[in-house]
């Protein structure tokens, strides 16, 4: 839990701000028409944040640093003999490695991703406020207007899929890693890449399925 | 008492071991000799169960560990140590950690008892004072001890050793020798050594098996390997070329 959430702070706010503060810079960039009020910059920074940048920016981000730690991990672990040790000593290891694992991807990246949201728009907060687009009363006007919990239960939804989707391709990677250093990087590189692709495709599901109108 | 019977294991078609036949008795170390990709490991992995053989049976005091179901393998998991070619000890845990995990999985004893059961075997290892280390910390011969440690620390019936020996200088190898010749006569546990080493075959073989592409080709004590390796040309060159 302290490697996959605490772990990536960092990472998570600096992305989080900086999409947050671009996001905002390029909607205002786009929306030069005088009849459109510009606390609308801030409803879609909100929503475009909630509904897609925090989950889906921050889980491609968390598949490189989590998912190739996971993998890597686990593959040290099989190349080792580690695996096998435990098997020896009557332990389910696919269990006793994935369940851990996969109940902290769980927990943590909800919260990362919630973090992530309210990052992200600060970031257009603050960015609205540096470049003089709007005064930051607005921005939050703009996205109050049009926030309904169902754009955060659609966030959490794909962040709680995501988070299934790291950690569990991640460790079965790692887990039938055979051979030695030069395959365990390789699981590494396939876990990312698995990762990611599962990633955008649930995404599109997800999407498809609650936001239908 | 540790039977095999009757073991035969493939990969993909290609037989690596034939009708491998034998007997392990407690007390006394037995060793399993013969040169790389003969089928030595191939051979353990069935024994602990890492691999499924074909046919045959591996018998446990009895207990057909081939064909029993997961809880009753499980049982017979816990009576089992085994020390790995690479020790496989858990580089996130301490030595004191290592040792204890079997404990702390299987064993239903206070954290104090574990402590002193953890204490013990380190201390029968002569590690008394590298509890607290992590294994990247240690030498090889140090982890191959805490390995040992860790498949005692439970009360095994059955110790496995792959190539205890592999690494390690001479005097260190010697150390491993004596203390799995001590280990095995004092718990009076059915221990079974895979080695390439002859000099630890000839040193601490109560009874070697001679393996060769997956058969057994020669099975007696250490006083009469010198003269079968002069009727057996296998067995003579791996002599040869080991010592």
């Amino acid at each position: 839990m302290n490697n996959i959430g605490v772990g990536s702070l960092p990472i998570v706010a600096i992305i989080s701000i900086f999409v947050g503060a671009v996001t905002t810079v390029q909607t205002a960039f786009q929306l030069v028409s005088p009849l459109i009020p510009v606390k609308v910059i801030g409803t879609i920074v909100s929503d475009s944040s909630l509904l897609e940048l925090a989950p889906t920016i921050t889980c491609l981000v968390l598949a490189g640093k989590v998912g190739a730690n996971i993998a890597s991990e686990v593959g040290n672990m099989r190349v080792t003999e580690q695996i096998d040790a435990l098997e020896v000593m009557g332990i389910n290891s696919s269990g006793y490695l994935g369940l851990p694992k996969i109940i902290a991807g769980l927990i943590m990246i909800p919260c990362l991703i919630i973090f992530a949201n309210a990052l992200l728009i600060s970031g257009g907060i603050l960015a609205a406020q540096l470049t003089g687009i709007m005064p930051p009363s607005e921005f939050i006007q703009g996205a109050r207007d049009t926030f309904t919990f169902f754009t955060l239960t659609v966030s959490m939804t794909k962040a709680i899929v995501f988070a299934l989707v790291i950690t569990s391709i991640s460790t079965y990677e790692g887990y039938f890693a055979d051979g030695g250093a030069l395959e365990v990087g390789e699981a590494g590189t396939r876990a990312v890449t698995r990762s990611c692709i599962f990633i955008l495709f649930f995404d599109f599901v997800i999407a498809k399925i609650m936001l239908n109108a | 008492m540790l039977e095999i019977q009757g073991l035969n294991k493939s990969f993909s078609g290609k037989q690596v071991l034939f009708d491998i036949n034998a007997e392990f008795a407690p007390g006394k170390p037995n060793l399993i000799i013969g040169a790389s990709g003969g089928g030595k490991s191939v051979l353990l992995k069935c024994m602990v169960g890492l691999l499924k053989p074909e046919t045959g049976n591996i018998l446990y005091d009895g207990r057909d560990f081939v064909h029993l179901d997961y809880e009753q393998v499980k049982v017979i998991r816990q009576e089992i140590g085994m020390l790995f070619q690479g020790t496989a000890l858990f580089d996130s845990l301490t030595v004191a950690e290592n040792v204890g995990f079997p404990l702390k999985m299987f064993s239903k004893t206070s954290a104090a008892e574990m402590k002193d059961r953890v204490n013990f075997c380190l201390e029968r290892v002569q590690l008394g004072g590298a509890g607290d280390k992590y294994p990247a910390e240690i030498s090889g011969g140090m982890k191959k001890r805490v390995g040992i440690a860790r498949a005692i620390a439970m009360d095994i019936n059955y110790l496995f050793c792959d190539e205890p020996n592999s690494g390690l200088d001479p005097i260190t190898s010697r150390v491993i020798d004596e203390l799995l010749v001590d280990i095995t006569a004092e718990y009076g546990i059915t221990t079974v050594i895979i080695s390439h080493d002859m000099k630890s075959a000839l040193d601490i073989g109560a009874k070697i098996l001679f393996l060769y592409d997956g058969k057994i080709r020669w099975r007696g004590s250490k006083d009469a390997i010198h003269a079968a390796g002069k009727e057996i040309k296998e067995l003579g060159v791996f002599i040869n070329s080991s010592q």
